[in-house]
């Protein structure tokens, strides 16, 4: 039953409510996949009791002439993300075999519309990585490789397992959450569409927190119009996040295959980076003419701010989890050490469960918070901020969306960027300015670089037009009509 | 800024986390390189501009101040790597 696995989640979606097979069928083709593919480290968790159990409930919804807008689907869930009874570590060993007693708010609007668990995706640890190499279960193996060539590569991250399970077909589609471009770069890097919403669209509750006034999740999909379906069912206002918007939802899946026609599309001209592969570039302007012949006006914008964004967001970011990851103290939940005295016992678990890059952040967010140091970092960081929000605005007087690459690269190597923290950091350059501003961005494959890998291209929209995103990304899909696929040289 | 190896040890204490003495000089190293890169933020005038904590463009929102969850001591404890009856158990904190 390979072929099941080949499905878009809209095709899947389809042929369950007509079925031609069952969400059964759909789970199982989907778990053998997944125990074919252990080589890639995408999942920490399977789930296959689960994922049967939850696939007859939908079968029996189905038979019924009833059931949810994704019902029968079978997903991958980002270890983030608290699953009730089923472990979720946010892939640190400093939780431990932690098994929640509730569910996430967007994990339980995805049952309630009928998803399946196939189980908990590799990510890096707290969310803190742009490869997935600082996960404590250890990194996730790239789908695709350079032609001829046998080298492991990197995902992308931290939604690594996401991007992967969904590029080699181990699941219709998957949650992730994005901070600094934890969507949008490991789906630029494995040839997925991933979406990071508007800042309050989805609920954060239950999603374990990393930089609370950045992260948002959203879906890596295989498509512009599963992302939509995703997005759909997972948005939505959550009293117990205070944060989240009290807006209604659009059907996003709506938008697509709408007109562009008379859409103004800004292009930044600070985002053609120095040392940029020219094969990028030209991606770019290839993007840039598949909207113009679309019928949309090309503008050129500028966003002074935006080589600070980075910068400003390790400051932020770090101080941010440095205050979210003071919960870990070993006497609630996950791992305690024991030692002489409390101090020693919460310096002794904090030292043994956090790995060096979230030790790294942890300290640099003390560091930019304390007396003294307060106002020279965090405070100029959240000016900087305000700074790329305005450039935003300004933008946005004149255009409808902007169009960018993803990633300043294509996959690199496992280990290739791991002894440079900052090298590793740029990763996120064309990316984390959206989580900055609040704004949704959503990244889409283009095309391939001469190596063979996918490259993606990003649109960003205003606060709270998803829908245009979508609209846009339809028409791009169409037009670059990528049909790459990786080789499945993983296959046990 | 360059950050020295006391000033890191001071920094991990705040942060409740132990390092070896070993790391403290190569940590003190990596910070440092992540803070210098940081610095090029100076760059920017920054005069009168209004800090911006959050991008919420809405008022956060009131409710009823009364109890909505809880009374599930069963469940609070489930994952504490130490509890009696109904309690977390903790080192002892004062002598």
């Amino acid at each position: 039953m390979a072929g099941l696995t080949d499905l878009t989640l809209k095709d899947a979606l389809s042929g369950l409510k007509t079925r031609q097979f069952s969400a059964v069928e759909i789970a199982q083709a989907h778990l053998d996949a997944i125990a074919g593919a252990r080589a890639l480290n995408a999942f920490v968790l399977e789930t296959p009791e689960k994922a049967l159990q939850m696939a007859e409930v939908s079968d029996a919804k189905l038979a019924r002439g009833e059931g949810g807008p994704l019902e029968g689907a079978s997903l991958g869930i980002k270890d983030l993300f608290c699953t009730e009874g089923v472990r979720s570590t946010a892939c640190s060993k400093i939780l431990g075999d932690f098994k929640p007693t509730y569910e996430s708010t967007v994990t339980s609007n995805l049952w309630r519309d009928g998803a399946v668990m196939l189980g908990k995706l590799n990510m890096d640890e707290f969310a803190m990585g742009s490869s997935n190499e600082t996960s404590a279960f250890g990194p996730v193996i790239n789908p695709w490789r350079s032609r001829g060539s046998n080298r492991p590569l990197a995902p992308g991250g931290s939604s690594g397992g996401s991007a992967t399970a969904v590029s080699a077909n181990l699941a219709l589609g998957a949650t992730a959450t994005d901070t600094g471009g934890s969507i949008r770069q490991p789906a630029s890097l494995t040839g997925t569409v991933g979406i990071k919403p508007t800042y309050g669209r989805c609920s954060r509750w239950g999603v374990v927190a990393f930089a609370s006034s950045l992260d948002q999740a959203g879906p890596i999909a295989k498509t512009v119009e599963d992302a939509a379906i995703l997005l759909t069912s997972m948005s939505g206002h959550d009293p117990k996040d205070s944060t989240s918007l009290p807006v209604g939802v659009p059907d996003f899946a709506g938008f697509v295959g709408k007109s562009v026609k008379g859409l103004r599309i800004g292009v930044p001209k600070e985002y053609r980076a120095d040392g940029m592969p020219a094969e990028i570039e030209a991606l770019w302007a290839e993007g840039v003419a598949w909207l113009k012949d679309a019928g949309c006006e090309i503008v050129e914008v500028s966003l002074p701010h935006t080589k600070y964004a980075l910068p400003a967001y390790y400051i932020i970011a770090p101080a941010e989890a440095s205050s979210n990851l003071a919960r870990y103290d070993g006497m609630r939940y996950g791992l305690r050490v024991d030692g002489a005295n409390l101090t020693e016992v919460y310096e002794a678990t904090r030292a043994a469960g956090f790995g060096e890059e979230v030790k790294r952040r942890v300290l640099i967010g003390a560091y930019v918070l304390s007396a003294g140091y307060y106002d020279a970092y965090y405070l100029k960081a959240l000016k900087v901020r305000r700074r790329i929000a305005d450039d935003f605005d300004q933008a946005f007087q004149k255009v409808d969306a902007l169009l960018t690459p993803t990633a300043p690269s294509a996959a690199f190597g496992l280990g290739e960027n791991a002894a440079d923290p900052v090298a590793m950091y740029l990763n996120d350059v064309f990316t984390v300015t959206v989580n900055l501003a609040g704004l949704p961005g959503l990244s889409l494959p283009a095309g391939l670089d001469a190596q063979g890998l996918p490259l993606g291209l990003q649109l960003i929209g205003k606060a709270l037009d998803e829908g245009t995103l979508f609209q846009l990304g339809s028409a791009m899909e169409k037009a670059a009509n990528f049909r790459a696929r990786p080789e499945p040289w993983w296959r046990a | 800024m360059a950050l020295d190896a006391a000033t890191v040890r001071k920094v991990a204490r705040l942060a409740r986390i132990h390092v070896d003495e070993a790391r403290l000089e190569p940590l003190a190293a990596e910070l440092s390189g992540i803070l210098t890169w940081i610095e090029q933020l100076n760059e920017v005038d920054t005069e009168g501009v209004e800090p911006l904590a959050s991008t919420e463009a809405v008022t956060l929102p009131m409710r009823e101040d009364v109890v909505t969850d809880g009374g599930d001591p069963a469940k609070v404890l489930a994952n504490a790597p130490k509890s009696d009856r109904n309690f977390f158990v903790a080192p002892k904190v004062v002598e």
